[in-house]
């Protein structure tokens, strides 16, 4: 009998917990105290809003693992995202799992230390340009970390760190986005021991014109695994990834101080690694404080391996290998557009070695140098077009 | 029964921090008699802004209370710097029937915004159902509400009350909390602001420069004047570049001067499926290519502008935008 009572007083805790979690949640993040621990018991949570935690330091959300505490946005009728973090301190998330918002799963802007780990982010329904644009979605943020996180999904970008600073993402994979991991023009970025696999682009580093923080750089992307991404892309029309061809690995777009290295890049349609201007994009440029050029990157020690096949045609970039550049059906495992930077190069019309793409020492290693800037008149192709000493090349350590 | 007791201890810990604050909109003092009439006391003003923010055709009550022999300085150009002390009050609601005032209202929700000397806070009292006191709720809420709109027509939706948090969502400058609506050129109706120097609470009005925003609603102003005055209030409070949208580079500030930023040809950076499959903010002359357009007529909360605020389409503003924009080369 009292074990009875016992169960049934479980079961209207169970149902009271059940209708008022979305309220009571959101409760304890509004009057949560500086310091204090937001514990979630393990179940699958049904939300309608967003959460919001806002102008917080020292505050850990927490739940019983990941795929254990399930918060599901599926109903959601407010809110642009599932979770929203702004003006914090020192916040960590971990152990959970959140889904199928309408727009980003969580975005945190504006915070001084931001730690996920072990979250899933997934719109579950497989990838649709209906699902929410960004996984993980931090902007705007300085010391963040991405570590254990899983992201799928996404019609942007599964983990996208977006105009933040001093930035590790480890450990974590993302599957079925339209961009894998994107680091966006962000400063001091460490990626590595991550799995992109499967999504339309693997790994992004992008510096965009028209935004707060104008000039990312000093990243560095290594010891990744970068495979199979060869999905359809299916990010809606108008944002940057939309230009991403599937079939990427890797590309570095007008930004500067990169370092891609040891990472394993397999099977990809059509670019292993693509180090672009702006330019690329045929976007006109507006912002005269915007530098679209990338300098001074390296790419070295990486192992890439595909099988002889030809471009899929359906983006910009599969056109151009196919009619214009007539790559075959052996693509050239990096690509340079060529476009310099008149400021920047020397008296033979080259960048000094400081400012320099070097790509040496990979693994089945091919370059091409496109020309892109005369109309791909000047197009080479060869084993070592890039090869030169890339200790200019400077990165943070942590 | 460990649980209970635990469970127990988190709820007497959530009403304990609640009381930090008045647990009723009563307990200020605000209105005097009857609270629902929101017959202001003395020392405690009614005013109107110029081009109001749309809240889901709510009709709004905004009054300001300065602390006791202080003034705020007048300045041109942003929201007034309100003394600390001072309680904006701000009372949503909806008519019986648009057309006959005499009908009745249903009070939704009462906004107090309180400078303390730590800065602004930001507290929501939603209304009971007999109308006779509003309570402090800081995770929000949502009701059922119906009204017969000016048509005749009668309209239904689920009102939300956004909580404490989502407040600043909008309410932001550099992560600081600030009051959006009573800037000058939105109190600049021709005598607010004279009413307000002659009573003591405004001090350095000018004689004349003195600028005023349009009502949007007006059809005699100019179409350019009336769409300023709409992305000014409905969307500049977060699209400024200090404000909780910085990071997309679009700025609807009334007196911005920058055409990309404003939104011509821009590219959209983070909108995702916001975007809708369209590739620039404005393209002048093509309504239904722009994004502004698009996001201010969706319903979808992945998708609409603004994000919060709003659950039902502004039919007469997105009409105002798409003829703007039509009516550019």
């Amino acid at each position: 009998m009292k074990q009875m009572i016992f169960l049934l007083s479980l079961l209207s805790l169970s149902a009271f917990s059940q209708a008022d979690f979305e309220k009571n949640l959101q409760k304890r993040l509004i009057l949560a105290e500086d310091g204090a621990t937001i514990e979630i018991e393990a179940g699958r949570f049904s939300l309608t809003k967003s959460l919001s935690l806002e102008g917080k330091k020292n505050i850990t959300l927490r739940g019983k693992g990941m795929d254990k505490t399930i918060l599901s946005f599926k109903g959601q009728i407010q809110g642009a995202e599932g979770i929203k973090v702004s003006n914090c301190e020192n916040i960590v998330i971990e152990d959970m799992t959140t889904e199928d918002s309408k727009g980003d799963l969580i975005k945190t802007m504006q915070v001084k230390g931001i730690t996920f780990r072990r979250v899933k982010t997934a719109w579950t329904g497989g990838p649709k340009s209906t699902n929410g644009s960004y996984g993980l979605y931090p902007v705007l943020c300085e010391n963040v970390l991405i570590d254990s996180c899983i992201a799928i999904g996404a019609s942007d970008a599964g983990i996208y760190v977006g105009q933040s600073k001093h930035i590790i993402v480890r450990n974590s994979a993302a599957y079925q986005n339209v961009a894998g991991i994107e680091i966006e023009n962000s400063l001091y970025a460490d990626v590595y021991n991550n799995k992109a696999i499967g999504n339309t682009g693997g790994i992004l580093v992008f510096d965009l014109p028209d935004l707060v923080q104008k000039k990312g750089g000093h990243v560095r992307v290594h010891h990744n695994l970068v495979k199979d991404n060869n999905l359809a892309n299916f990010a809606p029309k108008g944002n940057i990834v939309g230009n991403v061809p599937k079939g990427t690995a890797m590309m570095v777009l007008a930004t500067s101080n990169v370092e891609l290295f040891e990472n394993q890049i397999i099977n990809h349609a059509t670019i292993g690694v693509a180090i672009i201007s702006y330019f690329m994009t045929e976007n006109e440029i507006k912002d005269k404080e915007y530098d679209p050029y990338p300098t001074t990157v390296a790419v070295h020690h990486n192992t890439f391996e595909r099988k002889p096949r030809r471009v899929p045609m359906d983006s910009r970039f599969g056109k151009m290998y196919r009619f214009v550049l007539r790559f075959g059906r052996q693509v050239p495992a990096v690509v340079f557009d060529g476009i310099l930077n008149p400021a920047k190069i020397g008296p033979d019309g080259k960048y000094p070695l400081h400012y320099s793409i070097c790509v040496r020492e990979n693994v089945n290693q091919s370059t091409a140098f496109l020309d892109a800037g005369n109309n791909f008149k000047g197009l080479k192709q060869g084993k070592d077009l890039f090869d030169c000493d890339f200790e200019y090349v400077k990165t943070t350590k942590f | 029964m460990r649980i209970l007791c635990l469970l127990l201890l988190a709820f007497i810990g959530l009403v304990s921090a609640d009381a930090d604050y008045k647990e009723n909109l009563s307990d200020y003092g605000f209105f005097k008699g009857t609270i629902k009439e929101q017959i202001p006391s003395d020392g405690v003003v009614l005013y109107t802004l110029n081009s109001p923010l749309f809240s889901d055709y709510a009709s709004k009550l905004r009054f300001v209370k300065l602390p006791e022999g202080q003034s705020v300085s007048y300045n041109p150009d942003s929201v007034l710097q309100f003394p600390v002390g001072t309680a904006i009050v701000k009372t949503f609601y909806y008519p019986v029937d648009e057309r006959n005032p005499k009908k009745g209202r249903r009070l939704m929700e009462t906004r107090v915004l309180l400078h303390e000397a730590k800065g602004w806070v930001a507290l929501p009292y939603i209304w009971n159902k007999e109308q006779t006191d509003a309570a402090l709720e800081v995770a929000g809420g949502s009701d059922q509400v119906s009204w017969i709109d000016a048509a005749g027509k009668k309209q239904s939706f689920e009102y939300q009350v956004p909580n404490m948090n989502q407040c600043k969502g909008c309410h932001e400058r550099s992560g600081e909390m600030t009051p959006i609506g009573p800037s000058v050129r939105q109190l600049n109706d021709g005598h607010q602001l004279q009413n307000w120097e002659t009573a003591g609470l405004l001090r350095g009005l000018p004689k004349d420069h003195i600028p005023a925003l349009v009502n949007y609603s007006n059809t005699s102003a100019s179409l350019d004047d009336r769409v300023k005055a709409y992305l000014d209030i409905n969307c500049a409070h977060c699209h400024n570049p200090t404000g909780p949208a910085r990071s997309s580079g679009l700025y609807l500030t009334w007196d911005s001067k920058d055409r990309t930023a404003y939104g011509f040809f821009k590219a959209p950076v983070a909108a995702g499926r916001g975007s809708g499959n369209l590739s620039y903010d404005i393209v002048p002359g093509k309504p239904e290519q722009s994004i502004l357009h698009y996001r201010m007529a969706s319903r979808d909360p992945g998708v609409m502008m603004p994000e919060l605020g709003r659950q039902l389409t502004h039919h007469e503003g997105v009409e105002l935008v798409r003829s703007w924009i039509q009516s550019m080369e």
